[in-house]
């Protein structure tokens, strides 16, 4: 074993200078980079649209299944090429035969999924695996052979901007084009299989039509992607940027819009840092670009992200805790027969019954009084007369859920109390006064209902 | 010891036995992935290894001792932090993000292997010892045992002492799975088919869960030098999907995995090595590879000629029943035909009368054979032996229009197809065929029901001419 | 091959309408439909015809193949045997005129549109390939999720909505459609008071615009009121026809009561043979 003494600090990086970044990066570092730089941006894009509508599927792994077996076609066609005395390392010959394999796999993971009683990951896994091994096969046998051109057919497993030429960046810029042109037009025929086609198989629309028509934009895609970023990522570019568009909308258009953005931003990224700097091949670059944005989506999009869901979920707590309190403490009231007003409660009783540690129950007192419905003095707290109308609102809104539930749903009374935990606080102001009607019309509610809702 | 027995001890026994290990400990495992369909959780754990190994070789490098590089404790530790990482991630994307689960792989092991590769790229321009190819081919060539004296034997201690470092880790590995999965042979098996039911029993299939995964990892890992990160998929899934495909017992999964482990690596080597030499190609190719086509070709013969699960046996026997139903469809209507006091069919209406004509063909070739049909000039008749088979399934198909029209209600004009499947029905047990217990003896077409005792000719009905059931 | 269930139809291609027992008045008319699952069969030939301008329920306990009848006769499930003819016509002739709401459970309610886009999904048919939804199609949508009540939810998106809500929303889109006939597969499953309410509206309005509306029910208690025609039925039609007539205690305990076992056993083994396992 061969190996030199060497640290991390032995191997200098040449940082390029503000202006090469500037230059590289506004398409002003020569003809050849700006073309890639362009068509790598442009592939994002298209790989985005397209991904959003493979992910909605759920066919996002099946992607992955095809990238992977495009290896064998690639080897295959150079062979072929080769022995026919043609330059095997043209794309126009490599990319049909790519999409081959690809497409080959695609049907034998659907022959063993209808077929046998394998599951769907298993066909998956295993069509990936073995096209993948028949291609490191083939890949071996042309590392061998004496034609001498086969050096840049590594590029398509890691993928390499820098080996593409202007010619190979025009047909991926065309593709891409083209598929970014024919899945916006197609956008509500998509959309309406992806939701739901048993809806769409009755409307009359060729459902499998449809379907064959997005896998072949997927194919595309894949295909014209595995110069850039290599034949094992390339599924991370469609899967990663709509992943991550999700986030950010509740509208498919608008999904499709961000996704297309940040798998184009991705593209650029990764074709820019790996023209400037070296040792870094595009695909890594642009997938670690894209998962960037995914994470930095995952926590902080405002409504689907983390920290938003935990700031709600949170929110949601503290107000039930705090109807439970206010209810604790006008239950205390009502059972002082005078029911004076301001009847003060030691927190420690509350808490006892509710078992709330002393923190808890001190945090839910204070974000009440802060709140203006809680008077605090010493140990003991109080509703103020903002509190006890909060209170007898929370009230009234289980006691209308509870006899609702009893009247309309057939739900057992014993589940009924529960049932009005949960649901009496997110129910809306017109919610309450619907159910109020409701009830009236059916039968007149035994204790009056204060008039007007929160 | 020969030249030759030398040569193949040094450089294919060790590869071949790196192979043979790495397929044993990651088909064994493969089988929990495949009963419990996570499959797919193996394909991104083998993808994603990679950028704890890379580091693994970084760290050492980057503290001046590049010689540990390839420690095994190392490395395991570098697997199994990427593993759990992996696992990790994609069950917080799923749970916290609500992406699908498939994506949800996708994500996470697209971002760890691309995380690999670069740190890959930035580790060779250390001259550290580990290259992309090596990602996706192994470095089996690079699996070695040589001695440091020649003249000692390949089987004293010495010898084996001087194990190659590959083979020793995937030994360690291939034993300690083996002790896995056979101490915790019942827990894996509850958490595989019931994780719901192991929770109750008080299995906590969720370690299990986590203990699978390290365990995944780790093969994953020390059989990356093997075949490396891709083909890793291949030795997981496919000897576990082969077997499914072979058995319904779990002990003979099990065991049918290790079988077609070593059949496809010991296969997959040698065609590797020697194939392309027998075709007259003058050079080998890349053996992990090789493996990885051999268990797909086991698989798809498994896909079509299995006996229980295959495709081709399943056709047979749906041909077989197909003919069964014929050749008793044209004994019924010979029988009808002798109710109706005709002398026999013609033989050329036989075919078009009773179903598709290779299935007709077969079955009215099948009936005479039996002797239960003679062919006298030109018109096929019933033997006394194929009146007896008739009888009874004319008596079925009148007994199931009973009951189809009397307990269950429907029209009567209407049961007559139904009753022509349900004839054919036989119990799974006895292989006698199923009767419905109905009171009866006449049928919604006022057509007598045979009774079961033995043959006689079958009464004719002249003065009834309408035809069974038919609207 | 012979799969035991696909035997030539050895009945004559005359339409059914031509048949004295169907009508050609009848929107939907079933001859002799068998059903297989996974080769196993699950309905086993039902006849019907529907007379025209009525709510009929489809009445039957779990597995009796309540759905797979409503998706045999809109080509999503295949027929083993038998045929389907809506007017006197096939299926694809008349497609347009066929309105269909599936469980709630078929879609994904993550699904990045809002309730108004499910609705318009219903006008897709008239709007053709490749063209976008133009103002009057949206405008029409919005009248139909207006005639169920959600009006305000138009623009949530489609899991912010509640269960009963999102079933007013599948309602509204077969609604979009403008049909003439409408199968409705087990729109009361677990919805809200008002929700049912809301739907029975529907229904009615339905019926009195001259349609027709076939629907899968679960719940013996409001059958009678809402609907004018019943079909019981357990893997085969035990009784059809008007509510009153039909809707008895006697038919019910022939539907629910079990007596199925031998069938349900012959079923079960002409899978296993077909299936050739």
């Amino acid at each position: 074993m061969h190996r030199a003494q060497t640290s991390i600090t032995d191997v200098s990086i040449e940082w390029p200078s503000v202006q090469d970044v500037f230059q590289t990066m506004t398409f002003q570092a020569g003809y050849n980079t700006s073309v890639v730089l362009a068509g790598t941006t442009l592939l994002g894009v298209a790989a985005g649209i397209v991904g959003a509508f493979a992910l909605l599927r759920k066919r996002a792994l099946m992607g992955d299944a095809l990238s992977h077996a495009t290896l064998p076609g690639i080897a295959m066609a150079f062979i072929v090429a080769t022995l026919f005395g043609v330059a095997g390392k043209s794309l126009l010959i490599l990319l049909p035969g790519a999409a081959i394999t690809g497409v080959l796999a695609i049907v034998a993971t659907q022959f063993i999924i209808r077929q046998t009683r394998l599951s769907e990951d298993t066909a998956i896994g295993v069509s990936l695996s073995v096209f993948f091994g028949a291609g490191v096969v083939l890949l071996s046998y042309v590392q061998n052979m004496s034609s001498g051109d086969q050096a840049g057919l590594a590029t398509f497993i890691y993928g390499q901007t820098a080996a593409m030429n202007v010619r190979d960046v025009f047909l991926m810029g065309t593709i891409a084009l083209i598929a970014i042109i024919a899945a916006v037009a197609l956008l509500k025929e998509f959309a309406l299989v992806c939701f739901d086609e048993d809806f769409a198989a009755v409307q009359g629309w060729p459902v499998t039509f449809i379907d064959l028509v997005m896998m072949t934009l997927v194919v595309l895609v894949t295909v014209v992607g595995l110069q850039a970023v290599g034949l094992i990522l390339v599924v991370a570019m469609l899967i990663i940027p709509p992943a991550a568009a999700r986030f950010w909308t509740e509208r498919l258009g608008r999904m499709t819009i961000i996704a297309g953005i940040i798998g184009g931003a991705s593209g650029y990224i990764g074709a820019s840092a790996s023209a400037l700097l070296p040792r870094l091949p595009a695909g890594s670059v642009i997938v670690l670009a894209a998962g960037v944005v995914f994470f930095l989506s995952l926590t902080f999009a405002p409504r689907r992200g983390v920290v938003a869901n935990l700031s709600r979920a949170a929110r949601l707590r503290l107000k039930i805790a705090q109807d439970h309190m206010l209810l604790e403490i006008l239950h205390k009231d009502l059972q002082h027969s005078e029911a004076t007003e301001g009847a003060s409660v030691s927190i420690g009783s509350i808490r006892k019954r509710r078992s709330w540690s002393l923190i808890e129950a001190t945090l839910i007192a204070y974000s009440l009084q802060r709140r203006g419905l809680l008077r605090k003095s010493g140990n003991a707290v109080s509703l103020t007369e903002e509190g006890q109308d909060a209170a007898t609102r929370v009230a009234r809104t289980r006691r209308l859920w509870e006899q609702y539930l009893v009247q309309y749903a057939d739900v057992a009374p014993s589940h009924v109390d529960w049932s009005a935990d949960l649901v009496e606080h997110v129910l809306s102001p017109e919610m309450v006064t619907r159910l109020e009607r409701s009830l009236e019309r059916a039968k007149r509610p035994a204790a009056p209902v204060a008039e007007g809702a929160a | 010891m020969s030249p030759g027995l030398t040569e193949f001890m040094s450089l294919d026994f060790p590869a071949l036995l790196a192979v043979v290990l790495a397929s044993v400990s990651c088909g064994l495992l493969g089988n929990f992935l495949v009963l419990r369909r996570m499959s797919l959780m193996g394909d991104a754990i083998a993808h994603a290894v990679l950028p704890g190994l890379v580091l693994a070789f970084l760290v050492t490098a980057a503290f001046g001792y590049p010689e540990h590089a390839r420690d095994p404790l190392l490395m395991m530790g570098g697997a199994a932090l990427s593993g759990i990482v992996t696992v990790v991630l994609v069950e917080l994307i799923q749970r916290l993000g609500k992406v699908e689960k498939g994506a949800a792989m996708g994500v996470a092991f697209s971002v760890m292997f691309a995380l690999g590769v670069l740190l890959l790229e930035q580790a060779a321009a250390r001259q550290v010892d580990l290259d992309a190819d090596c990602v996706l081919y192994g470095q089996l060539e690079s699996v070695m045992w040589l001695p440091t004296d020649p003249t000692a034997s390949y089987f004293s201690w010495s010898g084996i002492a001087e194990m190659p470092r590959q083979v020793s880790t995937l030994a360690f590995i291939a034993f300690a799975v083996i002790i896995f999965t056979t101490l915790f042979y019942k827990e894996l098996r509850i958490a595989a088919f019931d994780p719901g039911l192991g929770k109750t029993l008080g299995f906590r299939p969720q370690v299990m869960h986590y203990a699978l995964m390290i365990f995944v990892a780790a093969a994953a890992v020390a059989a990356f030098e093997a075949v490396g990160s891709i083909l890793v998929i291949a030795l997981l899934i496919c000897p576990a999907a082969t077997a499914r495909l072979l058995t319904d017992r779990y002990f003979t999964q099990i065991g049918l995995t290790v079988i077609i482990a070593i059949i496809a690596s010991v296969g997959g080597y040698m065609l590797g090595t020697r194939g392309p030499l027998w075709i007259g190609l003058d050079q080998s190719v890349n053996a992990a590879g090789m493996v990885t086509v051999t268990l797909g070709g086991l698989l798809a013969m498994a896909i079509f000629f299995s006996p229980s699960h295959g495709i081709i046996a399943r056709s047979m026997r749906r041909f077989r029943l197909s003919v069964s139903v014929a050749r008793e469809d044209l004994l019924g209507l010979l029988y009808r035909l002798e109710e109706h006091g005709a002398p026999g069919m013609p033989r050329r209406q036989v075919a078009a009368a009773v179903g598709p004509w290779l299935a007709a063909q077969v079955a009215s070739r099948r009936a005479s054979q039996r002797g239960e049909v003679n062919s006298r000039n030109g018109l096929v008749e019933l033997t006394a032996k194929g009146r007896t088979i008739a009888q009874s399934l004319i008596r079925s198909h009148r007994l199931w229009e009973s009951y189809l029209v009397d307990v269950l209600g429907l029209r009567p004009d209407h049961v007559h197809d139904t009753a022509m499947r349900l004839e054919h029905v036989r119990d799974a047990q006895t292989g006698s065929r199923l009767m419905p217990r109905v009171e009866a003896t006449i049928d919604p077409h006022d057509r007598p029901i045979p009774s079961n005792g033995p043959s006689a000719p079958a009464p004719t009905a002249n003065d009834d001419a309408k035809s069974d059931g038919h609207a | 091959m012979t799969p035991i269930l696909s035997k030539p139809d050895r009945k004559s291609a005359t339409p059914l309408s031509a048949r004295p027992e169907h009508s050609a008045e009848s929107p939907v008319s079933i001859h002799a439909l068998t059903v297989a699952y996974h080769r196993k069969p699950v309905v086993w030939d039902v006849d019907y015809d529907a007379p025209p301008q009525s709510l009929v329920a489809i009445v039957g306990p779990n597995g009796a193949g309540k759905s797979t009848i409503i998706k045999a006769c809109l080509g999503l499930a295949p027929k083993a045997a038998g045929r389907v003819e809506f007017w006197g016509q096939p299926y694809r002739a008349v497609r347009k005129r066929i309105g269909y709401v599936p469980q709630r459970e078929s879609v994904d309610w993550d699904f990045p549109v809002s309730a108004l886009d499910v609705v318009a999904m219903g006008r897709y048919g008239k709007i053709g390939w490749c063209k976008p939804v133009s103002r009057q199609h949206r405008a029409a949508a919005m009248e139909c999720i207006d005639r169920v009540g959600l009006a305000d939810y138009a623009s949530r998106q489609i899991s912010q909505l509640s269960g009963g809500q999102q079933q007013r929303v599948f309602l509204a889109r077969a609604l979009a459609q403008e049909a003439d006939l409408y199968f409705m597969d087990e729109p009361f499953a677990g919805v809200d008071a008002a929700t049912e309410r809301a739907i029975v509206q529907v229904l009615r309005e339905l019926k009195a615009g001259g349609a027709t509306v076939i629907v899968v029910h679960h719940d013996l208690q409001t059958v009678a009121e809402y609907f004018d025609e019943v079909m019981l039925l357990n893997m085969r039609v035990v009784a059809e026809g008007p509510v009153s007539d039909t809707f008895t205690q006697d038919n019910l305990v022939k539907t629910y009561g079990g007596r199925l076992t031998l069938l349900a056993e012959a079923a079960e083994a002409v899978a296993r043979a077909e299936r050739g396992g």
